[in-house]
């Protein structure tokens, strides 16, 4: 009993701690592998690689140089209008594939054929067919970026729920307004999310068109700097497309939460 | 007017079980007509048939054989003469609850003022005039599924069919609801079609019932509760309840198959 009374009273509790914001934690990691990579590069022969140091003077040169400016335009030029038309034409056709069983039959085996076509080995035919120029680069963009989009839409329409569809049924709507009005919105998670796969898939796409058809863009910084052995230089491009595909990224997300609001909050994901 | 009837309706479904087809007759010449302004609770075990009934009258699925009639004439499929409230609301995730009611006036062709004031409406008839700007996902399952029955009502059908509605809602919220829908009953004389696996719910609601077993009507039973029912707490205790409820029972458990 004693040593019950004379026991301090309770510790205040210790405030609840905010648990650390995610962007936070990423700076954290980023910075960690940098300095990583830094102390670590230097031991490395140039030539073989090259450490963060010495890609930001490179940077810096390019971008004085004007060369990086010019480059970056002239990549993301046919790189929008593949990826854009990728968008527009792989949602619809995934759409219409996921309602319509004839079409599914049809098309889908394409589709799914197409989405592991390998391309590297088809651009000499679409060099052929296009030239070496704009047309064939926004070609190659389209057809690797079109594939997860077009089959992430197909599989979204084949999870919307039965009921969801007889609700319109009920109401009478017609094929296309169900189309519309249920699936499109309710697939559109599934849209958002072959369109941001596709983001990686076309920034390849991007640099392959520029190696393999007329030398240009960030592609050709890419492999002039490596002819040269500038490894530093080499990977500023490389850099730049990386980030380039992480704002896109957010980008994304940003416009998902804009057109579908509602599916973060249900996810409760609203807060972060 | 509104008056649906089922005619001799029967329904065989097909089963691939493994490399066996197994044909299951759901429905076996089902008759009943629900009169105008009258409601009758469809009720049995689950697997009856009494749903499948349901989604025939309202023509998400067809009868392999019989018709359905509403006020006399035959229909096919769809239509603005029957709305349909269903089981867990279904309402679409990405309305607002004004949204969701207009969803079905549009389809019928209204627009403007007119669409917004007839959803208004129907949101006032079922309390929810100060959530009308709330998704599903912020209503609760019983708000949810006054919604749903605005949004059935809103089309100003002539028959309301109602798949177990209140069935995953707490009891609490159950017996509210049911006390609503009297109300609303008594303002809008609908006639409704109520599917239920409740013994106690198919008594309080109907005027009468009928119990269904195995895809067959086993009895139809008159409730001779008066109505108004304003408050169903003492329709409940009266005797007519225990007696009618009793008598359902028994149809339920009528020379029951020794159990298998």
């Amino acid at each position: 009993m004693a040593d019950i009374a004379e026991r301090s009273p309770p510790a205040p509790e210790p405030a609840a701690r905010r648990p650390l914001p995610a962007w936070v934690i990423t700076t954290i990691s980023v910075v960690a592998v940098l300095l990583l990579w830094q102390f670590f590069g230097r031991d490395i022969n140039p030539v073989f690689g090259s450490y963060p140091s010495e890609i930001a003077y490179a940077f810096v040169a390019l971008a004085r140089s004007g060369k990086l400016w010019a480059a970056l335009v002239e990549s993301l030029k046919p790189f929008a209008v593949g990826y854009g038309l990728a968008i527009l034409i792989g949602v619809p056709l995934g759409l219409v594939i996921g309602r319509f069983r004839v079409m599914e039959a049809a098309l889908g085996i394409y589709v799914t054929a197409g989405y592991a076509m390998p391309l590297v080995a088809l651009v000499p035919l679409l060099v052929l067919w296009l030239g070496l120029g704009f047309a064939v680069k926004a070609a190659i963009v389209f057809l690797m970026s079109l594939f997860p989009i077009c089959i992430n839409t197909w599989l979204g329409v084949t999870a919307v729920p039965k009921t969801l569809i007889e609700v319109g049924k009920s109401f009478v709507a017609p094929d296309s307004v169900i189309l519309r009005r249920i699936i499109l919105p309710a697939t559109l998670p599934y849209i958002m999310a072959g369109i941001r796969l596709a983001v990686g898939r076309a920034v390849v796409a991007m640099v392959i068109a520029e190696f393999f058809t007329t030398i240009s863009g960030l592609g050709a910084i890419i492999i002039n700097s490596a002819n040269n052995f500038d490894t530093a230089t080499m990977f500023v491009p490389i850099v730049l497309l990386m980030v380039m595909a992480i704002g896109l990224n957010s980008l994304i997300g940003l416009v998902e939460r804009l057109v579908a609001p509602w599916q973060a909050e249900i996810a409760g994901r609203d807060q972060s | 007017m509104g008056e649906v009837s089922l005619v001799d309706v029967s329904k065989r479904f097909t089963l691939r079980i493994g490399r066996e087809t197994q044909t299951i007759q759901a429905l076996s010449d089902v008759s009943f007509t629900v009169r105008d302004g009258e409601i009758v609770s469809l009720i049995g075990p689950s697997g009856c048939g009494k749903t499948t009934a349901l989604r025939i009258a309202m023509g998400l699925e067809t009868a392999s054989r019989g018709r359905v009639t509403v006020d006399g004439r035959e229909v096919k499929g769809c239509g603005y003469d029957r709305g349909m409230v269903f089981q867990h609301a279904e309402l679409l995730p990405w309305l607002t609850a004004r949204q969701n009611v207009m969803f079905g006036l549009e389809m019928k062709g209204m627009r403007g003022a007119e669409l917004r004031e007839t959803a208004n409406h129907y949101l006032d008839l079922v309390g929810l005039t100060d959530s009308h700007n709330r998704r599903p996902h912020q209503l609760s399952g019983g708000m949810k599924q006054r919604v749903g029955i605005a949004r059935a009502l809103a089309i100003d059908p002539k028959v309301l069919l109602m798949d177990e509605p209140f069935g995953a809602l707490d009891a609490q919220t159950r017996e509210t609801m049911q006390e609503e829908l009297m109300q609303l009953h008594e303002r809008t004389r609908k006639t409704i079609l109520f599917v239920t696996h409740d013994l106690d719910e198919a008594v309080l609601v109907a005027d009468r019932i009928v119990v269904m077993r195995e895809g067959r009507i086993q009895e139809i039973l008159k409730v001779p509760l008066p109505r108004p029912r304003g408050d169903l707490g003492i329709a409940r205790g009266t005797k007519e309840f225990t007696d009618t409820r009793y008598r359902v029972w028994k149809a339920l458990h009528a020379d029951a198959p020794t159990v298998h």
